[in-house]
């Protein structure tokens, strides 16, 4: 793993013009916003994030395997034993995240045009989007852990100011802040990680962490610690039990938000940190294993949620939370490249499924709840295509994208354990059917609104139209990127990543590779499972006309699946409630009644002492006289007695 | 001085010094005229002078006498001060009973 | 010449506003607060080209017992004089067209409070620190009691006798400190040399520890703050809160650590732990606070609880943390209550449950209050986030579970304040609001500086590391115990 560092000027200036590029357009929709047309705000906000693109590309040609672009900008906190500079590196795995956060980022500026054309808060809502691109770009970019630390951060701000955006409704200013804090209980695992880190080595950059990592092989606690609490960071970031229940609330924002910052990006920027520390997490088989659990639990707890939502966007969330398990189930394998793989065409087919959810919502003015959908793939047939490949996408219909990434991870599991390939293959079997519910309970069949609402339906406008194209087309082709060694092809992802996780092969169990024959009886398995579930949905909600019954006549498992498993209700009961109960015992009775109580007793005490002492003074000569000589005589005798 | 010979002993103006001050004491401490109260602290500033010029006379040093004139003066001084002031109570309440001066108090 | 100018300015300007009358009071208050923001930026310069020595004076004072004029200021004092002399002028600007009876004395008492404070931060002789210190005593008690809320009595005679009880504990400790003196000095580098037992430096710590504890405040010694806070007109609160309880701080790094490390060796780890408790349970406590002004004393109390474990934590990360996390806690905290000074100003009420809904009528003024806010809550490039990290650091370093407790306060800062922010700002406009009118000129110039300097010093905050670290530097050596 020979790394070999570009120093050429332009490349370095192009590497700070990517995150320059948002910021700048932050600077102008939020600062001089005012003083420009409404519209104006759209195209600038999404003509940074294209010239950022623009700005990755030509560093994409440059930046081969073994290349990394470091731009150290200057020293940040450096003073006895720290040593933490605000620096940028890109190194292929920021290149393809870089790629994923501008490309899938502009297409969904570009689509926001169109949806968010009617809204009070057009201009805010690009300064916010610049805002949130610039922060994502820090976290993929920094070069240490404190400048992924501030993306992280960041990120997490904008993505409370973004589901709080309608900000006059209550419930959703409930879900951003609930966004925030669950994300700052991940936080705080993270920042205790990075003291950890900076403690034993003195610094937080990745490159020299990495090196010096192996060096502390003996301590495997300490390892386990640092990786374990790093990990708490990702839990809280990428909706991992038991830090998930923020993120289908999450759904409150705009649907361009959920497909860029609760699908595409910002949620797997916990699968970016661990790879990111791929050596050190390789070095602790424990934390390896909790991940494993972590993500195999979470994959099917939510696809299970999943199979019982009736919001068009809270099934696509707990959709996202089960797929984002299946990517900390590849980490946990120790399967890097394929986590990022599945990152990838997760962000084309999932970005591409919110905004066609959200084409669906744009159209029926609003409506989210799929009971009174139906019928729409004739009204909106471009909306209905691009879905409705999304869906076979994310199902693992064969030769799709995800078809690919997830039998990457599948055939990895069923090397390492047999019984976690059951568990994952009986989750992508829930997420065909419950995705296929999805599609045909919206699009097919009659529409099961008002009248009122079919009249107005109608196909979005093209800024909407052709991101929804774009990723298409990437859905379906995304899979050439890690094409599998039985189709004869290179895995060009897992060549272009080698050189970033090469150091953690060496503390990785490499089980033999599954011959061909049995890779492909995987593949048809797979595949096969999912065709038969999307028959299966088809037959339920096409054939047999079933309708999901209301809430309220649920019963038994179905009525505790609906509900989530109760577990916001759960949270609610022994975390929060507690804690305020606690606010009021403390403020109201152990601050007023015992500290402030002591402190006042003192001043009362003296009080009552000069009220009580006052009465000696009773104003007749004689009796002063005669204390004064009892005094003496006291003195006196007390002289005599010492 | 200090080899002159002394026939009466020194206790025994310690005693009556004792004595002095004592009847002053009680003086102050039962009279309620303000007029005898004032003279019975002369008294008690008298025993301490006998005192004083007994010891200065028997150590055979003088420094004990020159106290009692500053001591004498200080009295002087005080009680022509305590008695204007007695005066001027008469004159206000028609009494030198100090039970009467009972209004300074809490 | 350059110290006694920037010492005594304050206390002139203070004469000329009193002089000036009512109607130019405040003009004139402003521009002599420019003044001495603008000889401390020079004093700055010259520091930065020339180190500490320019700054050095020394004048015999009082022979016996021997009391010198003896003022100095390294990287620590500047830094915290600077941060004084940059609240100032903001301060009198947030007064700006607001309607204060008898404003010469206000702005004047708050001059003299800017000269006790330089003083505290420059004195080098134990009693003429104890003078300053007590001095600034002095301005506050009238500002609150005359300018106060409507409980204003009470609650300003408990919190000048609480505090005056711990000075009067520190008084105590220096002639204690004098007596065992062998020179027979108050001067700070004698009593930094001084070889005192263990069991008398116990002693003296508490005398110590007492007084800075009641002023910073440290849990269980803070009940004066919330009520003093809500009280005291928002300029009090804003002196209190910004820079007299960095008087606390500042103190604890000057003259307790280096003076009495044996004492701090023995009781540091029951005052780091009163600290980390005391972060919890004003956080905690916070939460459903319904006064704004309420809150934010809580919050500061439990920021405060951070800066001091830093320091008790007894390294220079701690160290530094607390240094960076003074000027930030000092510029955020101002710029909160002036934010709750605004809505007050607006609408009449600080009642968390009668607000909401500013945010639609007054953008500029939600963005900036965010903003602030997310300082407080220290999100990175923020000027907290940089304090909070080495703070947490250092106290990780004392002991990790010491710091994961103490980073609870990451949490619990979000909820509190992002509660509030909600209940007040966001939602539908509420029933206590019935007209709102966006910042005013004065408004968004005071809030704007601050602003700016909360993301500046969160970008940037190395001159300060830089600038501060020889001074903590000498002091860390002399505070451990070899």
């Amino acid at each position: 793993m020979t790394q070999n560092v570009l120093n050429d000027p332009t490349l370095l200036f192009l590497g700070l013009l990517i995150p320059l590029f948002p910021l700048l357009g932050f600077l102008v929709n939020g600062l001089l916003g005012k003083f420009l047309p409404k519209a104006s705000a759209g195209w600038i906000g999404s003509g940074v994030v294209l010239a950022s693109f623009l700005c990755v590309l030509c560093i994409f040609n440059a930046v081969s395997a073994q290349d990394v672009i470091r731009i150290d900008v200057f020293d940040w906190i450096v003073f006895s034993g720290i040593d933490i500079s605000f620096g940028f590196s890109i190194d292929p795995l920021t290149v393809i995240m870089m790629l994923v956060v501008t490309g899938v980022g502009f297409l969904i500026h570009l689509y926001s045009i169109g949806y968010m054309h009617d809204d009070d808060g057009f201009g805010r809502f690009f300064t916010y989007l610049n805002l949130f691109i610039f922060f994502m770009l820090l976290l993929v970019m920094g070069s240490n852990y404190l400048m992924m630390f501030i993306g992280w951060e960041g990120v997490g701000l904008c993505s409370y100011l973004l589901i709080g955006f309608w900000f006059k409704k209550d419930a959703y200013n409930d879900a951003a802040q609930k966004a925030f804090v669950m994300n700052r209980i991940g936080d705080l695992g993270f920042l205790i990680a990075m003291f950890f880190l900076l403690f034993q080595f003195g610094t937080l950059d990745f490159a020299a962490i990495e090196k010096l990592v192996p060096g502390i092989t003996s301590h495997q606690g300490l390892i386990t610690t640092i990786a374990l609490l790093l990990f708490i960071g990702a839990i809280g970031k990428s909706a991992q039990l038991p830090l998930y229940t923020w993120l289908p609330d999450a759904m409150a924002g705009p649907t361009p938000v959920s497909a860029l910052i609760h699908a595409a990006t910002m949620v797997t920027a916990g699968i970016y940190m661990i790879v990111r520390s791929n050596v050190l997490f390789a070095m602790s088989s424990v934390a390896l294993q909790v991940i494993l659990a972590i993500g195999v639990v979470t994959s099917v707890f939510a696809a299970i949620i999943g199979l019982k939502q009736n919001d068009i966007k809270k099934v696509l969330a707990y959709s996202t939370v089960s797929q984002l398990g299946l990517m900390f189930v590849a980490l946990g394998l120790g399967a890097f490249t394929s986590g990022i793989f599945h990152l990838v065409t997760h962000a084309f087919f999932k970005a591409l499924l919110f905004l066609g959810a959200g084409s669906v919502i744009h159209a029926l003015h609003g409506e989210q709840d799929i009971r009174n959908m139906g019928g729409l793939k004739k009204l909106i047939p471009i909306t209905y295509i691009t879905f409705l490949l999304a869906s076979l996408a994310i199902s693992g219909f064969p030769l799709l994208s995800g078809f690919f990434s997830k039998d990457e991870i599948l055939a990895h599991a069923f090397q390492q354990n047999i019984l976690i390939w059951i568990i994952l293959s009986i989750s992508s079997l829930l997420t065909a059917f419950y995705m296929f519910r999805l599609v045909y309970l919206t699009f097919h069949n009659s529409f099961r609104g008002t009248d009122e609402t079919k009249h107005h339906i109608h196909e979005s406008p093209w800024t909407m139209t052709v991101p929804l194209v774009i990723l298409c087309a990437l859905s379906v082709v995304g899979g050439v990127l890690g094409l599998p060694a039985v189709f004869h092809a290179q895995h060009w992802l897992a060549g272009y990543l080698s050189n970033v996780t090469a150091g953690s092969l060496p503390y990785l169990h490499h089980p033999e590779h599954l011959s061909h024959s049995l890779e492909i009886i995987l593949m048809s398995i797979a595949g096969a499972g999912a065709i038969l579930m999307i028959l299966f949905a088809r037959h339920q909600y096409v054939t047999k006309k079933q309708l999901p019954p209301s809430d309220v006549s649920l019963t038994g498992f179905e009525k505790l699946v609906a509900n989530k498993f109760y577990v916001d209700e759960l949270y609610e009961r022994f975390i929060s409630q507690p804690v305020f109960k606690l606010s009021d015992a403390f403020g109201g009775f152990v601050d007023k009644q015992i500290v402030d109580r002591l402190v006042n007793g003192v001043g009362t005490l003296v009080d009552m002492s000069g009220k009580t002492l006052r009465l000696f003074q009773t104003g007749s000569t004689g009796f002063y006289v005669f204390a004064m000589v009892l005094g003496m005589i006291v003195l006196f005798i007390i002289r005599l007695l010492i | 001085m200090g080899t002159v010979e002394h026939i009466i002993p020194l206790n025994w103006y310690i005693v009556l010094a004792s004595f002095l001050f004592c009847i002053g004491v009680m003086g102050v401490l039962f009279r309620k005229n303000g007029i005898i109260i004032l003279m019975c602290i002369e008294i008690m500033l008298n025993a301490v002078n006998i005192l004083l010029v007994a010891f200065s006379a028997y150590s055979g040093n003088s420094d004990g006498q020159v106290f009692v004139f500053f001591i004498m003066v200080v009295a002087a001084a005080e009680v022509a001060v305590g008695l204007a002031l007695l005066m001027s109570i008469y004159r206000n309440i028609g009494s030198t009973n100090i039970d009467v001066l009972n209004k300074l108090k809490w | 010449m350059m110290t006694l100018l920037l010492l005594f300015i304050p206390l002139v300007s203070a004469i000329i506003v009193y002089l000036a009358g009512q109607k130019l009071a405040s003009k004139v208050a402003l521009s002599l607060a420019v003044v001495e923001l603008v000889l401390s930026g020079v004093a700055l310069s010259v520091y930065l080209k020339e180190g500490p020595e320019p700054f050095y004076i020394f004048h015999d004072w009082i022979a016996s017992p021997k009391i010198s004029f003896h003022l100095a200021l390294d990287g620590l004092s500047l830094l915290l004089v600077l941060l004084t002399n940059l609240l100032t002028p903001i301060i009198i600007l947030s007064a700006f067209r607001r309607l204060i009876p008898n404003a010469k004395s206000y702005f004047a008492l708050i001059l003299m409070m800017q000269f006790a404070l330089v003083g505290v931060f420059m004195a080098m002789d134990g009693l003429l620190y104890y003078i300053f210190w007590e001095l600034a005593l002095i301005p506050i008690y009238f500002i609150a009691l005359r300018w106060g809320g409507p409980n204003r009595v009470p609650i300003t005679l408990k919190f000048f006798i609480y505090t005056l009880a711990g000075s009067l504990l520190m008084l105590f400790g220096f002639i204690m400190l004098y007596w065992y003196n062998p020179q027979q000095s108050f001067d700070i580098r004698e009593l930094y040399e001084l070889a005192i037992s263990g069991s008398n430096q116990s002693w003296l710590f508490w005398m110590f520890f007492l007084a800075f504890a009641i002023k910073i405040p440290i849990v269980p010694f803070h009940t004066w703050q919330a009520d003093t806070y809500r009280e005291a007109p928002t300029q009090g609160t804003m002196l209190l809160s910004g820079i007299m309880l960095k008087m606390g701080l500042y103190s604890l790094l000057r003259w307790l650590l280096p003076v009495l490390p044996l004492g701090v060796a023995q009781w540091g780890p029951l005052a780091i732990t009163l600290c980390v408790v005391g972060i919890v349970y004003a956080s905690i406590i916070a939460i459903k606070q319904n006064n704004i002004k309420n809150l934010l004393a809580y919050s500061s109390l439990a920021h405060v609880g951070l800066i001091s474990a830093g320091i008790f934590a007894m390294n220079l990360h701690g160290f530094q943390g607390s240094v960076v996390q003074m000027l930030a806690h000092g510029i955020n905290v101002v710029g909160l209550f002036y934010c709750a000074d605004i809505i007050f100003n607006r609408t009449n009420t600080l009642s968390i449950d009668g607000l909401g809904g500013i945010r639609n009528l007054a953008p500029k003024f939600t963005t900036m209050f965010m903003v602030i806010l997310l300082g407080s809550v220290a999100l990175p490039l923020t000027n907290g986030f940089i304090g909070e990290f080495l703070l947490l650091y250092g106290v990780y370093q004392y002991n990790v579970w010491l710091c994961v407790f103490a980073g609870l306060t990451i949490i619990l800062g979000a909820v509190y304040m992002l509660r509030m922010f909600k209940k007040v700002m966001l939602g539908n406009v509420g029933s206590g609001v019935q007209s709102f009118p966006d910042l005013h000129w004065n408004e968004f110039l005071a809030l704007g500086i601050i602003v700016v300097l909360v993301i500046v010093m969160g970008l940037y905050p190395k001159p300060v590391l830089d600038i501060a670290e020889p001074a903590l530097q000498l002091i860390l050596e002399k505070s451990i115990v070899q």
